[in-house]
C-alpha cells in the first residue's frame, strides 16, 4: 500500500473515532503538542494513560470488592481515571467516570459495579483503538511518509 | 537488155473498173491523211493546254507518211519507172518506221490519257459533293444566326413573361409559325396548362391537360423536339383554319431549373424535373415539313428558355433576399443602439451603487456592532442582531452582485498577492466554526504535508472560493460532518475526465491547488447539477428557510476559480446521499520568502499575545500523572522551561525565586490547594519575587474561582487546557 493511500486511511480512522465519540477536541490539543523538540509525545501520554488506567481499575475492582467498600477511595480512583481520560480526550471513558462518580456519592453499589463495566468496556474499546492508530502511524513513518496534521474542530 | 523488168505486174490482168475505183479511193485517203494533220495542228494550235505535242507531231508523220504512201501507190498502177519504186519503197520504209514507233508510243500514252479523263469524272463528283456541304453549312449558319438572334431576345430580358412571350414571338416568325403554345406545368404538377400562345385562339389560356398523357410523356421522355400527331390534346390549339390538313407539329420539352438545382462545380441533374411542354406548328395546307436544322433550332432554343427562366427566377430570390437583409440590418443597428444604451445604463447604475450604496451599509454595520458591544436589554439584543444579520446579508449580496457585474464586464482583476495559505484555510474553519457548532458538524480539515505554506494568488478571493464552498457545504448539512482536504494536485489529478477542456500546464513557478469538500448533507439530484453555477438558480428542492443568499455564490465562485486557471466541479450521488465539491486553482509559488514583504505574524483574531514564552521557568504540580504530562508538554510546546511534581511538599521543597509561574492542580480531593497557596504568598511575601499563582481546576463552579481568588491565585484556567487558552492566560499574567 503506498503512503498516500496510508496517510488516507490514517485521516479516515481518526476522523471515524471522533465520530463515533471516542475522542474529543482534547486529544486534539495533545496533537497539537507534538513537534520536532517532541516526537513521540501523543504517543508517550497515551501509554502513560493505559499505564496508569490499567492500575486504577485493578485498585477500583479490589476496592468494589470489599466487604465494606469505602466509596471515598472509590471516588478518588474514579477522579483519577476521570482526570487522566479527560487529559488525552478519552471522551467515552470519561462520560463514564462521571456517571461511576455520581453513582458513588450516592454510595449505589451496584451503580457503581455497574458502571465499573462500562468504564471497562470503553477502556479496552479504546485502547484497541489508539493501538490501530498507532500502528497506521508507524506503517506510515516505515514507509517514508510523514503524519499528516490534522485539525478538527467539534462541538 | 533484161527481158524482166522491175516493174510489178499484176498476176491478174487489172480490170479497169477496180482499178479506177482502188485509184479514187487511194487519192481520198490521201486527201484524208494529209487533212487530219491539217485539222490537228490547228485545233493544238489553239488549246493551250494540250501536253503531248511531240506525240502529235509524230501522229502528223505517220499520218503523213501513209498518206504519201497511199498517193504514191497513185503511181504504180500504171507503168512507173525505177525511180517512183524507189520513192515507193522509200517512202513505206519510213512510214513503216515511224508507224511503229508511233504504235510503240500509243501504248505508254493511252493509259495517261485515260487517266485524264479518270480524274476528270472525280472531280466533278468532288465539286459536287463540295456544293452539297455548303449548302448544308449555309443552313446551320442561317440556323445559329436565328438562335442567336433569339437568344438574344430571350435574355435581354429577366422578367417570366417577357422571356416566355419573346420566345414565341421569336420562334414563330423565325420558323414561320401558324401557331406557338407553351404548357407549363400546375401547381399539383398532375396537369399542365395552356399558359403562352402565340396568336389569339378559340381556348382560354387555363386550359388544362393531364400530365400523363402518353404523348406528354413521350415529349418528356427525350430532349430532342419530337414530332406528335396534330390530333393529340396538347395540339389542339386552334381550330382548323385552312383547308383539311394541319400542318405536321412538333413538341419539345423545356425543363424548369431551380435555385436548387443548381449544384456548384456540377452540372444540375435533370432527373426529379419539372418540365412545361413547347408545342409548334407549321401552317396548315402548306407542304412544309419539319426539317432537321429547324428541329435543332427548336431544341436550342428550348434549352435558352429554360436558362433564361432559371435566371429569372435566382434573380427574384435574390431580389428578396437583399430586401429581407436590409431589413434584418435595420433591426440589428437598432437592437444594438437600445443595447448599448441599455448597458451604458447599467455601467451608470453600479458606478453609483459601488459607492453610494456601501457607505450607508458600512455605517449600519459597523454602528450595530458597536451597538452590540453596549448595554442592552435581551429584546434590544435580539433586535441588534437581527439587524447585523440583515445588514450583512445585504452587503453580501451588494458585494456579490457588484463583483458578478465586473466579472462578466471582464474589468475584473486579481489582486494577486503573497500570503500564508495554511493561514487562509485555517481562517475559513475559524468562520465556519460558530455555525458548525450550532448545528453540530463536524469540520475536519486535512492539509497535506507537502502544501506550501506560502503561494501567491489572490487571497481574498481565494478564502472567498473556499468560504463560500466550505458554507454551502454547511449550508445544506443538518448533520454528520463536513471534511476539507487540500493537497496539492499532480499531472494526473489534472486531467480530470469530468473537465475533459480543462488541460492545466503544470510549471516550475507555479503549483495546482485542490480543494475537495465532502460533506454528508442532503446531496443533489444529479440532474440539477450542471444548473448550480448558473446565477440566480436556486435549487427549489433545497431552498429551505435557512438558506438565504442571492443564488450567485456558486457563479460568482465559478467566475473566480476559472480567474485563477482553475476549474470547479461538484458531485453528489443523490438527493441525501451528500455531495463533494472540487475545486482546482493555480497559485504561484514566492521566489524568496522575504521578512519584509509580507506579515510574520499569522492572522489570528484578537491577538496581542506574546508567542514565545522561551525559557520560562514554570513549575507544574498535579497528582495525576497523565494530566501532569500533558500539562508539560503543553508547555513545553510554548518553549517554557518545565518541572513538575505531584504533590504540595515537593513542590514546596522546589519551588524558588526562578520559577516565574506556578500551576497547581486544585480539584484533587485532599489536597488543599488553597493553603499551599497561602504558604506561598508567606514565603514570599514581595511581590516580585513571588512566582504567579495559577490554579487548573477541572470544575466550573463560581466557588472555586471565588475560593482562588480568595486565596491569592493570580489566575484560574479551567481544565481541559487548550494550546491558545494556555498562551492566552501566560501572556495576560505576565504582562502585568
Amino acid at each position: 500500500m503506498e503512503v498516500g493511500q496510508m496517510q488516507r486511511r490514517l485521516a479516515e480512522f481518526t476522523k471515524s473515532m471522533f465520530m463515533e465519540g471516542f475522542l474529543d477536541g482534547q486529544f486534539l490539543q495533545l496533537q497539537q503538542l507534538q513537534d520536532e523538540s517532541n516526537p513521540d509525545f501523543v504517543v508517550e501520554v497515551v501509554s502513560l494513560f493505559f499505564q496508569d488506567s490499567e492500575k486504577l481499575l485493578n485498585d477500583l475492582t479490589l476496592a468494589l470488592d470489599q466487604q465494606n467498600v469505602d466509596f471515598k477511595r472509590v471516588d478518588a480512583h474514579v477522579h483519577q481515571l476521570k482526570g487522566s481520560s479527560s487529559s488525552i480526550g478519552a471522551q467515552r471513558v470519561k462520560n463514564a467516570c462521571v456517571v461511576f462518580r455520581n453513582f458513588c456519592e450516592e454510595q449505589n453499589l451496584e451503580g457503581c459495579m455497574g458502571c465499573l463495566q462500562q468504564v471497562k468496556q470503553e477502556f479496552y474499546l479504546v485502547k484497541n483503538k489508539f493501538d490501530t492508530l498507532f500502528t497506521l502511524e508507524q506503517q506510515i513513518v516505515a514507509a517514508g511518509g510523514s503524519i499528516p496534521a490534522m485539525e478538527i474542530t467539534s462541538f | 537488155m533484161m527481158d524482166s523488168c522491175n516493174c510489178i505486174e499484176p498476176q491478174w490482168p487489172a480490170d479497169e473498173l477496180l482499178m479506177k475505183y482502188q485509184y479514187i479511193s487511194d487519192f481520198f485517203i490521201a486527201l484524208a491523211y494529209f487533212s487530219i494533220p491539217l485539222e490537228l495542228i490547228y485545233f493544238v494550235k489553239k488549246s493551250a493546254v494540250f501536253p503531248y505535242r511531240w506525240v502529235l507531231v509524230q501522229f502528223g508523220a505517220f499520218i503523213v507518211l501513209c498518206g504519201a504512201t497511199h498517193l504514191i501507190n497513185l503511181w504504180t498502177f500504171t507503168m512507173h519507172s525505177r525511180t517512183v519504186a524507189v520513192v515507193m519503197t522509200t517512202a513505206k520504209v519510213l512510214t513503216a518506221a515511224v508507224s511503229c514507233a508511233t504504235a510503240l508510243m500509243l501504248v505508254h500514252i493511252i493509259p495517261d490519257l485515260l487517266s485524264v479523263k479518270t480524274r476528270e469524272l472525280f472531280l466533278k463528283n468532288k465539286a459536287a459533293e463540295l456544293d452539297r456541304e455548303m449548302g448544308l453549312i449555309r443552313t446551320q449558319e442561317e440556323t445559329g444566326r436565328h438562335v442567336r438572334m433569339l437568344t438574344h431576345e430571350i435574355r435581354s430580358t429577366l422578367d417570366r413573361h417577357t422571356i416566355l412571350k419573346t420566345t414565341l414571338v421569336e420562334l414563330g416568325r423565325t420558323l414561320a409559325l401558324e401557331e406557338c403554345a407553351l404548357w407549363m406545368p400546375t401547381r399539383s404538377g398532375l396537369e399542365l396548362q395552356l399558359s403562352y400562345t402565340l396568336r389569339q385562339q378559340q381556348n382560354p389560356v387555363g386550359y388544362t391537360v393531364p400530365i400523363h398523357l402518353p404523348v406528354i410523356n413521350q415529349v418528356f421522355s427525350s430532349n430532342c423536339a419530337v414530332k406528335i400527331s396534330p390530333n393529340s390534346p396538347v395540339a389542339r390549339i386552334r381550330p382548323l383554319a385552312g383547308k383539311y390538313i394541319p400542318g405536321e407539329v412538333v413538341a419539345v420539352r423545356v425543363p424548369l431549373l431551380h435555385l436548387s438545382n443548381f449544384q456548384i462545380n456540377d452540372w444540375p441533374e435533370l432527373s426529379t424535373k419539372r418540365y412545361a411542354l413547347m408545342v409548334l406548328m407549321l401552317p396548315s395546307d402548306s407542304a412544309r415539313q419539319w426539317h432537321v436544322h429547324e428541329l435543332e433550332l427548336v431544341e436550342v432554343v428550348a434549352d435558352q428558355v429554360a436558362v433564361a427562366l432559371s435566371h429569372a427566377a435566382i434573380l427574384e430570390e435574390s431580389m428578396r433576399a437583399r430586401d429581407l437583409l436590409m431589413d434584418q440590418n435595420v433591426a440589428l443597428d437598432l437592437a444594438r443602439r437600445e443595447a448599448e444604451t441599455a448597458i451604458r445604463a447599467r455601467n451608470d447604475f453600479l458606478a453609483v451603487m459601488n459607492h453610494e450604496m456601501r457607505t450607508p451599509m458600512h455605517a449600519i454595520i459597523a454602528l450595530s456592532s458597536l451597538l452590540q458591544e453596549t448595554e442592552l436589554t435581551p429584546e434590544q439584543r435580539l433586535m441588534v442582531e437581527t439587524i447585523m444579520k440583515s445588514s450583512n446579508l445585504l452587503a453580501t449580496l451588494i458585494n456579490d452582485v457588484l463583483d458578478l457585474s465586473r466579472l462578466e464586464d471582464g474589468s475584473f482583476q486579481l489582486n494577486i498577492v503573497t500570503f500564508n495559505l495554511h493561514v487562509v484555510f485555517r481562517e475559513v474553519l475559524n468562520l465556519i466554526k460558530p455555525v458548525a457548532s450550532v448545528k453540530k458538524l463536524l469540520i475536519t480539515l486535512n492539509l497535506a504535508p507537502d502544501l506550501p505554506e506560502y503561494a501567491v494568488g489572490d487571497e481574498k478571493r481565494l478564502m472567498q472560493v473556499i468560504l463560500n464552498v466550505v458554507g454551502n457545504a454547511v449550508k445544506f448539512s443538518k448533520e454528520g460532518g463536513i471534511s476539507i482536504t487540500a493537497f496539492v494536485a499532480k499531472a494526473e489529478y489534472l486531467r480530470d475526465a469530468r473537465a475533459p477542456d480543462f488541460s492545466p500546464v503544470p510549471s516550475d513557478n507555479h503549483f495546482y491547488l485542490r480543494v475537495q469538500v465532502k460533506d454528508s448533507g442532503s446531496g443533489i439530484n444529479p440532474q440539477d447539477i450542471p444548473k448550480l453555477f448558473t446565477k440566480f438558480v436556486h435549487n427549489q428542492s433545497l431552498a429551505t428557510k435557512n438558506s438565504g443568499g442571492s443564488g450567485l455564490g456558486l457563479a460568482i465562485c465559478k467566475r473566480f476559480v476559472t480567474l485563477m486557471d482553475g476549474h470547479i466541479s461538484i458531485e453528489s450521488e443523490g438527493l441525501g446521499k451528500g455531495c463533494t465539491a472540487t475545486f482546482i486553482v493555480k497559485l504561484g509559488i514566492p521566489e524568496k520568502l522575504n521578512e519584509s514583504k509580507f506579515p510574520v505574524m499569522p492572522k489570528v483574531p484578537a491577538n496581542h499575545i506574546q508567542a514565545n514564552f522561551s525559557g520560562l521557568k514554570v513549575l507544574v504540580m498535579d497528582d495525576n500523572g497523565v494530566s501532569r504530562a500533558v500539562t508539560k508538554g503543553l508547555l513545553l510546546h510554548l518553549g517554557c522551561d518545565v518541572t513538575t511534581v505531584s504533590s504540595r511538599d515537593e513542590l514546596l521543597g522546589v519551588v524558588s525565586q526562578e520559577h516565574k509561574v506556578v500551576l497547581m492542580d486544585v480539584c484533587t480531593p485532599g489536597i488543599d490547594s488553597y493553603e499551599v497557596a497561602v504558604q506561598m504568598h508567606r514565603l514570599y511575601s514581595n511581590h516580585h519575587e513571588r512566582p504567579l499563582l495559577v490554579a487548573l481546576t477541572g470544575s466550573t463552579d463560581k466557588v472555586t474561582k471565588e475560593n482562588c481568588m480568595r486565596v491569592g491565585m493570580d489566575g484560574v484556567i479551567q481544565k481541559p487546557v487548550s494550546l491558545d487558552k494556555m498562551r492566552n492566560v501566560l501572556s495576560e499574567l505576565l504582562e502585568h
